[in-house]
């Protein structure tokens, strides 16, 4: 069981590692998104750091989305995800190892660049832990929704802008704790959204396995 | 307790004998709907009390609360149909729930228009993020990529199952929605708009508005039943049953 989880990470940190422009483009598709926001308001401190919160979280969220759209589709069309549909293990392991070297190729680097976008959103430097934190329990529901997406899609010719429809309303929650927390650190008040966050990190990561596997099944069918 | 007791459940799988059984049961629910209807309308409208605030601007409740009760409603039924779909790989099941969807939309959308216009007067602007608006429009978005997600596939019953399987993910989905927008309106606005519908509503309002809502219901399901015949006459275009109908028993096809 163990050895069929690592190997699957293993097997994906590779694959990053050997094309890293897959890894990159997500990543610098989130900074520019955040340096466009300011290039379209006015870069007048107090404005930008309203927004900011807002602005970071929607980034990180579209970089999101970007990078599961390829998530399943090389393995689909290669024949390695018919082949772990038909392995004995259950496919859900098969899934979250995918998952897991996923969300530390995109989420976790872009969790490292997310001070940059801070300081490029004037956030003060007290705000910074909380957005790091939220980040951190934000991105793993982004990445499994995300793939819930993906792996609906995954058949279909032109799935990017379906994917969009698809997935952005289920992580509207996680957007709205995510940012108004950051929000509430700036401001200076008590952050009140973290325990929601954490409750729907925990929902997500135990109940998304076994539904991104049956929307692998469904696609292969 | 045997096979027996399990038969009606199982009819269900035949898409022949839920045509037959929508045939029958499409009268009752039109006749039925209509009168509740047009009951409600003529009390709501003419005989029930003018609000003490709001004056007769209050009387949109009538259209709005009970397409917005619907609304969710709908949804709770296109993702137990769906689940159903999923697990007794119910073809019947899986028409319901893409019948239900774009009806759910519709109700969806009357809701958030009345809404709008009620709010015009009432709050002085179009739209307002309060978060009762909001969910709904998350829930209309919802519907879209429901049904977008299904007619997007080829195969019909890969995109049955792929959208049944988006329909059950979105209903857990949506009490965590409503939770979520209720929290981010408590944060930047403490309830300073007056709530729409108080429990503390009058009874000579409330009854029409119940009647109102029942005729909803039963105009839904009149709806449900026409829209469910023609989708399981498109799904079955090719079997025996629907040519039997179109020619009747033993003809010949025109």
């Amino acid at each position: 069981m163990n050895s069929v989880f690592l190997a699957g990470l293993y097997r994906e940190l590779l694959l990053a590692i050997r094309d890293t422009a897959d890894v990159v483009t997500p990543l610098l598709f989130f900074v520019l998104v955040g340096m466009l926001f300011v290039l379209g308001l006015e870069p007048m401190p107090e404005l930008l750091q309203a927004v900011g919160p807002g602005v970071i979280w929607v980034a990180a969220l579209l970089s999101a989305l970007l990078g599961a759209e390829r998530l399943f589709r090389a393995d689909y069309q290669s024949g390695a995800l018919e082949l772990a549909v038909l392995s004995p293990e259950p496919l859900s392991l098969h899934v979250m190892a995918k998952l897991c070297g996923h969300w530390l190729v995109s989420a976790l680097p872009l969790l490292l660049l997310s001070p940059l976008l801070a300081l490029m959103m004037n956030l003060p430097t007290q705000a910074l832990s909380v957005l790091a934190l939220t980040l951190l329990l934000g991105t793993p529901v982004f990445t499994i929704l995300a793939a819930l997406g993906a792996a609906l899609t995954v058949g279909l010719r032109g799935g990017g802008s379906l994917l969009a429809l698809v997935v952005l309303p289920l992580t509207i929650p996680v957007l709205i704790f995510g940012s108004r927390s950051v929000v509430q650190a700036v401001n200076g008040e008590e952050v009140t959204g973290l325990w929601a966050l954490g409750m729907l990190a925990v929902l997500a990561l135990s109940l998304g396995p076994p539904a991104v596997a049956a929307a692998v099944r469904i696609s292969l069918e | 307790m045997g096979k027996e007791s399990w038969r009606w459940f199982h009819r269900f799988g035949s898409p022949p004998h839920v045509y037959g059984l929508a045939d029958r049961m499409v009268p009752w629910f039109a006749i039925l709907g209509l009168a509740c209807l047009l009951t409600a309308t003529v009390w709501g409208l003419a005989f029930a009390p003018p609000d003490y605030e709001q004056g007769d601007g209050f009387r949109m409740i009538y259209v709005h609360v009970p397409a917005a009760w619907l609304s969710l409603f709908v949804y709770v039924l296109l993702a137990l149909a769906s689940a159903i779909g999923l697990i007794w790989r119910m073809k019947v099941a899986h028409a319901v729930a893409i019948a239900a969807a774009p009806l759910g939309a519709a109700f969806t959308f009357l809701s958030l228009a009345t809404g709008s216009i009620w709010g015009q007067p009432m709050w002085g602007t179009w739209w307002t993020w309060d978060p009762r608006l909001t969910s709904q429009l998350i829930l209309l978005f919802l519907y879209i990529g429901f049904i977008v997600l299904n007619r997007a596939f080829q195969d019909q019953r890969s995109g049955d199952r792929a959208s049944a399987l988006l329909g059950v993910v979105g209903v857990v989905n949506v009490p965590i929605i409503h939770f979520s927008v209720d929290w981010w309106h408590s944060l930047h606005q403490p309830a300073t708009i007056a709530k729409f519908g108080a429990p503390s509503i009058d009874t000579a309002m409330l009854i029409p508005l119940l009647v109102m809502a029942l005729g909803y219901k039963l105009f839904f399901a009149w709806l449900l039943l026409r829209q469910l015949q023609a989708e399981l006459l498109q799904r079955e275009r090719r079997a025996a049953w629907t040519k039997a109908l179109v020619t009747g028993p033993g003809g010949t096809v025109k």
